[in-house]
């Protein structure tokens, strides 16, 4: 009962980050039909900048949490976003309107760039960083085992909340988040109408590498340990939580992120941990053969 | 002059859509262009806003030569389309739609657009807060150059808008056309298969057929054009 609260917490989070992530996936894939296969990547390079923004306030003598987490998370927003565009405005751009297998391959390809620019800029070793929040609420104890709640995750959920709150709102009530939509329905009639479409694409990959940049910072706080792989395990994982809950989808991004978060926290606690990620790909492809289209997808038929 | 086509030719790869088209629509005209399936003529609505590129020719709105313009671009200029068939926002409300077609307007006029069009086509004030794609056909027609409208455009362009409507809309939207026309001056091209109608609201009318304007004239004209009346008003097309 107690682990059962304890994975419960720690699945949730994981969750959140997974689908701060999910959302860049959904997003991109919504408006131009592409899996951005290097957004996981950008995630990683957040993480990067956080380690490196969070050893240097220490250095600096910064000793306020709330204020080295503020710095940190708006350079490396700033940053990021500005990948995410770059990204779309090199990599993509160019092939649009080509084949479908090309944006693909070049994601892959701008994937391992950025893997190997951080490698070899970075080292391959793991990094880690002295823990910036430490500390928690111990909830309660049943028969000697003690169910805690880290401020970082307590961080974790908040944030996450938050930001889908805000999220949300831009997209369902703004000029911006409406253009955006209307992107996804027909790209030609939006430009008929006098919208810049590539302006909003760019936009859209911006939003996305942003959202992706939080979860960057949150994890390293949470684990304080990264490394240049990260993208890769943890952007699959995202990509599944968005293909989980029907790719396209924003709130199926998220129902899928804190599924895919507590099946893997669960799998952990009970079965054999080793098999945790085949566990998670087994429940997607269960899911996918009942669902196509996933859980909060449309059907591909519905068309006017 | 609202808008001249200058020996305008457009491809899609290998096929040659329009071959060399010349024509002119004057500021408060209603032109007509009518032809048959597969002569062309969305292809030069499209064509208008570069999609596809005019391969050879020169297109001019406004004394300003738009050719080559991105589409957001010839559309800032003040040029709308009522796409063939409709292409209105289905997972968007009817008032989401109206607001993406005022995108560029003056967003102080919004509300005073927003109540002519809700006068003009009452259903969509009715339905304001209904999904765009649970609308009927007509009224999604509506939508469409209501949506179109909201933008305050110069020049308002319709591609077959009566295409696959009951009568009952087909006349509704022909007699807004006409309002449109004569009470705001509204300059109109107007694209049809069904001719009958849209040779009756036309100041001037074009034939095109194979990607080339093959007869020019007057509404009136044209209906009384033995040549017109075989190919686009006989044969059950007359409505
Ligand atoms: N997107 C497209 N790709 C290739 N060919 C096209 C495309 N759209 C139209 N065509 C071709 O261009 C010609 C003109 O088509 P269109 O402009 O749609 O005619 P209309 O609107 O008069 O029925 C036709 O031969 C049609 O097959
Ligand atoms: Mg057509």
């Amino acid at each position: 009962m107690a682990l059962a609260l304890q994975q419960l917490i720690n699945g949730l989070t994981l969750g959140a980050v997974y689908g701060l992530i999910a959302i860049g996936y959904t997003m991109v894939y919504g408006i131009i039909g592409m899996i951005n296969f290097a957004h996981g990547d950008i995630y990683m390079v957040s993480a990067f900048i956080a380690v490196t923004g969070f050893t240097l306030l220490a250095a600096l003598g910064v000793s306020s949490v709330p204020l080295a987490l503020l710095v940190v998370l708006v350079v490396s927003v700033l940053f990021t976003s500005v990948y995410g565009w770059a990204v779309e405005r090199t990599a993509y751009r160019p092939l649009r309107g080509s084949t479908r297998l090309a944006p693909l391959i070049s994601a892959i390809g701008m994937s391992i760039f950025l893997q190997n620019m951080v490698q070899l800029t970075q080292g391959a070793r793991v990094k880690p960083i002295a823990p910036v929040l430490i500390g928690g609420f111990d909830l309660l104890t049943i028969d000697d085992f003690t169910v805690h709640l880290a401020y970082s995750q307590v961080l974790i959920i908040l944030v996450t909340v938050a930001l889908m709150l805000a999220f949300t709102f831009v997209i369902n009530r703004t000029s911006f988040g409406r253009q955006q939509r209307a992107c996804e329905q027909d790209r030609t009639m939006t430009a008929l109408l006098g919208i810049d479409v590539d302006r909003t694409i760019s936009f859209t990959f911006m939003l996305g590498a942003m959202l992706a940049a939080v979860a960057g910072v949150l994890v390293t706080v949470y684990y304080g340990v990264v490394d240049f792989y990260i993208g890769f395990v943890v952007g699959i994982k995202a990509f599944t939580a968005a293909v989980f809950g029907g790719i396209g989808s924003l709130p199926g991004a998220m129902l899928g992120a804190i599924l895919n978060g507590l099946i893997e926290a669960f799998w952990v606690a009970y079965l054999p941990p080793e098999y945790k990620d085949v566990a998670t790909f087994a429940i997607l492809i269960l899911v996918l053969m009942f669902r196509p289209s996933g859980l909060l997808g449309r059907p591909e038929v519905e068309k006017v | 002059m609202m808008l001249e086509l200058r020996g305008v030719h457009a491809h899609y790869g290998p096929i040659h859509a329009l071959r060399g088209v010349d024509m002119a629509v004057q500021v408060g005209e209603v032109v007509t262009l009518i032809g048959a399936n597969g002569a062309g003529k969305s292809t030069l609505m499209m064509s208008l806003f570069g999609l596809p590129r005019a391969s050879a020719g020169h297109i001019i709105f406004d004394g300003e030569d738009i050719t080559g313009l991105p589409a957001h671009a010839i559309a800032r200029r003040g040029i709308a389309l009522v796409p063939e068939g409709r292409r209105i926002y289905p997972r968007m409300t009817v008032l989401e739609n109206l607001q993406m077609g005022a995108a560029l307007a003056d967003p102080l006029n919004f509300e005073v657009d927003l109540q002519r069009m809700c006068a003009l086509f009452p259903i969509l004030g009715e339905r304001r807060h209904q999904r765009g794609g649970t609308l009927s056909g007509g009224e999604q027609q509506m939508l469409a150059i209501a949506r179109a409208l909201m933008a305050r455009p110069k020049l308002l362009l319709l591609d077959e808008p009566s295409l696959g409507l009951a009568p009952l809309y087909i006349r509704k939207i022909f007699q807004t056309l006409r309002e449109l026309n004569r009470d705001h001056g509204m300059t109109i091209l107007l694209v049809e298969q069904n001719a009958h109608h849209a040779l009756r609201v036309a100041h001037r009318a074009y034939v095109l057929q194979h990607g080339s304007i093959v007869l020019a004239g007057t509404g009136r004209e044209l209906l009384a054009s033995a040549e017109v009346r075989a190919a686009y008003l006989e044969g059950g097309q007359v409505r």
